[in-house]
């Protein structure tokens, strides 16, 4: 039941993947919640080329999508921190309780 | 021997992942996610993708862990740090939920495993399927615009009036 291969990096991938989630619940640094996004990307990725290995090791798609994941995560960074920078600047705070500009 | 080495590189992922998490210090908790995104790139060279690897370290320990202590050394009151939410068990819930369903189903999936030997060297197959004829050019295409967008919108974000 248990295959050695494939499964040993999805599980690695999913508990990555719940331990950013669980960052990105929990913390109240802005910055924090970036960087727990950034592992949950990272473990999404580790998934999408474990796939690419053993199940189309020959046309490489989940590396291909792995690649535009990466696109993707440095986008989001980029717009991400300077949001940050922008609310920073406006509230002189990184805490997720000062952002509640967009509430009403 | 690959177990062995699996089984180190998973330990030392999964025990930076709740360091970046745990420890009080930001700044401490960035390196400990460069640390992470290393170890990443070494279980990327054990499944053979060596490009993605390379790709690894350049954009994610070269360029986002840059960004993120960037962003750590301009925001003052980062460097304390705050302790956790009040949502800290609903959370542990959620996650745990959510690890045992995933866990649950991978174990009971039986995956369709091809017999192919898998590409020793990626960088030529991947080429040719990204840039060539029948590949996936026009999604190149589309995530170039959107990284060039995204940059942009980044700078008129953060632009002082």
């Amino acid at each position: 039941m248990f295959s050695a291969g494939l499964d040993q990096y999805l599980i690695l991938s999913a508990v990555l993947f719940c331990i950013g989630l669980f960052g990105v619940l929990t913390q109240r640094n802005v910055i924090k919640i970036i960087m727990c996004l950034e592992i949950m990307l990272n473990a999404v990725n580790i998934s999408l080329i474990a796939f690419s290995q053993y199940v189309t090791p020959v046309t490489l798609t989940g590396q291909i999508f792995a690649i535009f994941v990466m696109v993707v995560a440095a986008a989001e960074v980029a717009v991400g921190i300077a949001i940050i920078f922008t609310v920073y600047r406006n509230r002189e705070s990184v805490d997720m309780e000062n952002f509640n500009i967009l509430k009403w | 021997m690959l177990e062995i080495v699996f089984a180190l590189l998973a330990i030392v992922a999964v025990a930076s992942a709740i360091a970046v998490i745990v420890v009080r210090d930001i700044f401490r908790a960035a390196l400990c996610l460069i640390l992470l995104f290393m170890t990443v790139a070494g279980i990327y060279l054990l499944l053979h993708a060596d490009f993605l690897a390379i790709v690894q370290i350049l954009v994610y320990v070269g360029a986002i862990s840059i960004l993120i202590i960037v962003a750590v050394m301009l925001t003052r009151d980062a460097r304390q740090g705050q302790p956790l939410g009040n949502l800290k068990y609903p959370a542990v819930i959620v996650a745990a939920c959510l690890l045992g369903v995933v866990v649950f189903g991978i174990v009971n999936t039986a995956f369709v495993m091809p017999d192919n030997v898998p590409l020793q060297e990626t960088v030529k197959p991947l080429g040719k399927a990204l840039f060539g004829d029948s590949g996936y050019l026009l999604t190149v295409e589309i995530a170039t615009v959107m990284l060039l967008s995204a940059i942009l919108g980044a700078i008129a974000v953060i632009r002082e009036k």
